[in-house]
Formats: C-alpha cells, structure tokens, sequence
C-alpha cells in the first residue's frame, strides 16, 4: 500500500470539499449540488483506509452539520453509512474500471439520499425537492474527475520526494 | 453461507467492524432525535458556531466577490442614468412621505382621541447578508449581525418589498434567518382590502408561498395583497408579505389553496432591515399637541407629481431634519439605527383647514434639498 507523504492533502480536500457545499448558487443549481463530502470520503476510504475509518467519517459528519446547519449528526450518519459500505466493497472497487466505480458511486450517493430522505420523514421534517433526486446522478458523473485530481495531487505529491 | 465470503479468518474482524458501525450509527441517531428535539444541544451548538464561523465567511467570499465586481463594472453612462432615476425617485418618494407624515400624524391625533395608544414605534437596524443559502429543504439566510448588534432571536426580518423571515438563531457575530418559504414556516397575514385573515406556509421555492384552506365563502381574489396580520404575536402588523397569483379548489372541494408571490427579494438584495418594536410609546405627545395649530400647505393632497415636490420639500422640513438623514444614510453606514417611524413627530396640519400654501412660522428653508429638485426639472 503507498502511504500518501504529504498529510495536509486529505484535510485540506475535506475543507474545500465543505467549501463547495456552502457556496452559495441558484436554487437549481443547489438541488443539484453533489454531496462533495461524500465524493472526498469516498476516494479516501478507498485510496488510505488506514487513515480514513468509520470514526473519522463521523467526526466530519459531526463537523459538517456544525458548519451546514443540518441536523446535528444527520451527515455524521449519512458519512458512517457511505464509508461501511464502501469499506465492505473496498477490494472490488479498487480493481474496476473508472466507469464501473462511478457507477457505484452513484449508486451509493442514491442509497444516501434514500437514507437522507428516510430520517427527515422519520423526524417529520422536509423532504428534499424532487430536483435533488437527481444529485446522486451529478455526483456519479464528477466522481471521475474527483477521483483524478486527487489522485494527482497525492501521488504527485509522493513522487516529488 | 456464499462461497466467497472471504477467507474466515477475517470474519471477526468483519463482526467487529459492523458492531461498530452499530454504535455508530446508534449514537448518530441520538444526537440527531437530541438535536431535533432542540434541547441543550441548541445550546451546545450555538457555542460552537463560533469555530465555524470562518468556513461560512470563506464561503460567502465568492458571492460577495461577484457582487462587488458586478457592482462595480457599471459604465459611466449607467451609473449617471440610474443617478437620475433614483434622485427621480428620491424626490417621488419625499414627496409621499410628506403626505404620510401628515397621514401618521393625524392618525397619531385621532388615536390619541380614541384613548388608544398601543401603538409602538419601529425601529429598524440594517444588517449585510452573508449571503449563504443552505439547503434545498432550509431556505435560511446567514446575516453579519449578531449577539453584539443586538440581534435577537424572533426580530422580523425585511426588505424594501416586504417580510424576509424571521431571526432563529443568533450566534455572536452572526445570526441566521428563516426565510417565509422555508417549508417549516407559516405566517398569519390578512388580505388587504378584505381583512380576511389566513396564513401563508412556505413552500421550498423562493418565488411562491402557499395558502392552504381558505373558506369557498371568503372574500379573497387573484391579485389581492397579503399583509402580516400581527396575530400570534411574532411579525409586526401591516407589513406587505406577498399578492395571491392564483386559487384553486383544493382535492376536497370545500376549501381553495392559493399560490402567493413574495413582496420581499428573497433572492437578492444584500442588506435586509431587521425589526426591532421599541416598547409602546404615548403616542399623544408633545410633537403632535404643538403642531395642531400649524396649518401648512401639506395637507394638499395632490398625488405625488411635480406640483407637490414644492410642498413636499417645505412640509418635509421640519421632521425631515431629523427623521429624513436617518432614514436616507444607512445604506452608507453599516449598522445604524434607523429610526423610520418617527414620523409622528411630524407638524400634523390639521387636514380640515383649507389647502392654502402659507409659509410655516418656524423653518428656515434649508437650501440643499432644494438644489436636486430644480436641477432634476
């Protein structure tokens, strides 16, 4: 396993990942918006589970509904649900072609918005607009290019040194 | 058991793992039914507001980016035409304003008459929007003002068009507003012309509120104007909340639904006024006494045209030099208190005495307001 040597790369990626979420845009736009938390979580689950576990993604959760204004733990949930399943299906994953992962991807993000929109009718809240239905689909489509930034940036940052 | 279950030596692990995400799981839910319930956890998170209060401001950066280069491209030619349309409105407005001075003051007068003087005073506080909408399911906006400004939760949140939201959280340097179309919220409103009361729930989308069972008896028609009927306690009375775009017979057939367009910008603007009701003044006082013998020629209640520019700059004069600065600079300042209602401290002519322009005993003209006036015909 390549241990990734410049450590700043994955917080620093779950930051802007944060900053994306808040960016304010259209109303459209913002049904749309993928769940770019999830997108960051996932390459790292995948790429350096030593570092990024079930704990680790529920500390983001918890600091991602701080920063959002959901419900406090709401993420922290959605994030622990994202990375079990991703953890479980980790060794397949990692040996599937770009394509099919972000397949899966999607199909992970769609099993997120399931799980978002169960606990806001479990709690009677509002329920996401039938736009955002689509989000998972936007996701899956950015997971590619996701996936080869970071990439990038962290195997170029090992083979620098 | 499948055949590929993987080696069992890692099924342990795998028992373990999935304890885990139980607990997990588990603790999420009860921090999210804690939070839910808004206990002591509001609290807790209203202390840590102030750690993330950095990420929201970097987030808003680019907006405010934009909106400040957008701002700043107008040509010469704009910004000289929009100078002229606003002087042109400014004078338009004045002019109306006189007449609602002398419309307050009189109604001050005969409410003073009438022994009810519940009437508090408004006072408005500008606040810069942060500029952050949260989520397609929270319509909130993030204002530059809190604890330290005098924020508080539960202040009415407006625009020039009308009611924002509300104030719901207020953190120490900034607070959040629920908008009226968040789908969580509901506002009392009356109907203008009919005083019909209903209330309006929001519906997610920025551009529509929605009113749910209304009477198939009830006087309410497409174009009627909504305004908050300050029942409940929570929004001040008489602020426009939005004009009903349509209405339809609701699935029972007993009752219609409606469609209401917002009169506030929910979306754009980016300076709202927060509300803030003083405690009730006597409304009878000093200002409204000494002017009653004051006949001036404001009473001349001539639509705002050129003819009442004249009038208006006059019998403007002597509340203006107090009201009128105040209520024109806080856009330039950042957070002053604008004292907007004060306008029952105008002369209050008497309206019954002849519409005679005679020139009032006290003001000494000033010649500024004057000076756009002649320019701008």
């Amino acid at each position: 396993m390549m241990r990734s040597r410049s450590p700043w790369i994955l917080p620093l990626s779950l930051l802007i990942a944060l900053l994306l979420a808040l960016l304010p845009v259209p109303p459209l736009l913002q049904a749309l918006r993928p769940y770019w938390l999830a997108l960051v979580m996932a390459y790292w689950v995948i790429e350096d589970p030593d570092r990024v576990g079930l704990g680790f993604a529920f500390l983001v959760g918890l600091v991602a509904d701080l920063v959002m204004g959901s419900l406090f733990g709401e993420q922290a949930l959605r994030l622990v649900v994202i990375t079990y399943i991703l953890q479980r299906f980790r060794a397949r994953l990692r040996f599937f072609p770009m394509s099919q992962q972000a397949l899966a991807i999607g199909a992970l993000l769609l099993n997120d918005r399931i799980v978002t929109t169960a606990v806001h009718v479990a709690l009677d809240e509002a329920v996401p607009t039938s736009v955002s239905w689509f989000s998972p689909l936007v996701g899956m489509l950015l997971w590619i290019p996701v996936f080869v930034l970071l990439d990038g940036l962290r195997m170029g940052g090992w083979r620098r040194r | 058991m499948p055949p590929y279950a993987g080696p069992s030596a890692n099924r342990s692990g795998e028992i373990a793992e999935t304890l885990r995400l139980l607990a997990y799981l588990t603790l999420a839910v009860v921090l999210i039914v804690l939070d839910h319930r808004g206990g002591w956890l509001a609290r807790a998170r209203q202390q840590m507001q102030v750690f993330v209060q950095p990420v929201r401001a970097v987030a808003g950066l680019p907006g405010q980016v934009i909106a400040t280069v957008s701002n700043d491209a107008g040509t010469l030619g704009q910004l000289t035409a929009e100078n002229r349309r606003l002087r042109n409105e400014l004078l338009v407005t004045r002019a109306r304003m006189a007449r609602l001075a002398t419309v307050n003051a009189d109604n001050a007068r005969l409410r003073g008459l009438l022994g009810a003087s519940e009437q508090g005073s408004l006072d408005v506080q500008l606040a810069p929007v942060l500029d952050i909408d949260l989520d397609p399911t929270r319509q909130r906006l993030v204002l530059r003002a809190g604890v330290g400004d005098g924020v508080r939760v539960g202040q009415t949140v407006i625009d020039a068009g009308g009611v924002v939201g509300q104030i719901i959280e207020v953190a120490q340097l900034q607070s959040t507003v629920l908008l009226l179309t968040d789908p969580d919220h509901a506002i009392p409103v009356a109907i203008a012309r009919t005083g019909v009361r209903l209330v309006a729930y929001g519906t997610g989308r920025a551009d529509r509120l929605a009113l749910a069972s209304v009477p198939l008896s009830s006087d309410v028609k497409v174009g009627d104007v909504l305004v908050t009927s300050g029942l409940g306690g929570r929004f001040a009375a008489g602020f426009p909340v939005g004009t009903i775009t349509a209405l339809r017979p609701d699935d029972s057939r007993a009752f219609l639904v409606g469609d209401v367009k917002p009169a506030a910008q929910l979306d754009r603007g980016r300076d709202v006024l927060l509300l803030r009701t003083l405690p009730p003044r006597p409304i009878i006082g000093a200002p409204a006494q000494t002017a009653a013998p004051i006949a001036p020629g404001a009473t001349a209640p001539a639509p705002a045209g050129a003819a009442t520019n004249a009038t208006a700059n006059t019998t403007m004069k002597p509340t203006s030099s107090a009201a009128k600065p105040a209520t024109a600079t806080p856009i330039n300042t950042t957070k002053p208190a604008a004292t907007q209602a004060q306008a029952p401290a105008a002369p209050a002519p008497v309206p019954t005495t002849p519409p005679e322009p005679k020139p009032e005993p006290k003001p000494e003209p000033k010649p500024e307001p004057a000076a756009p006036t002649q320019e701008h015909r």
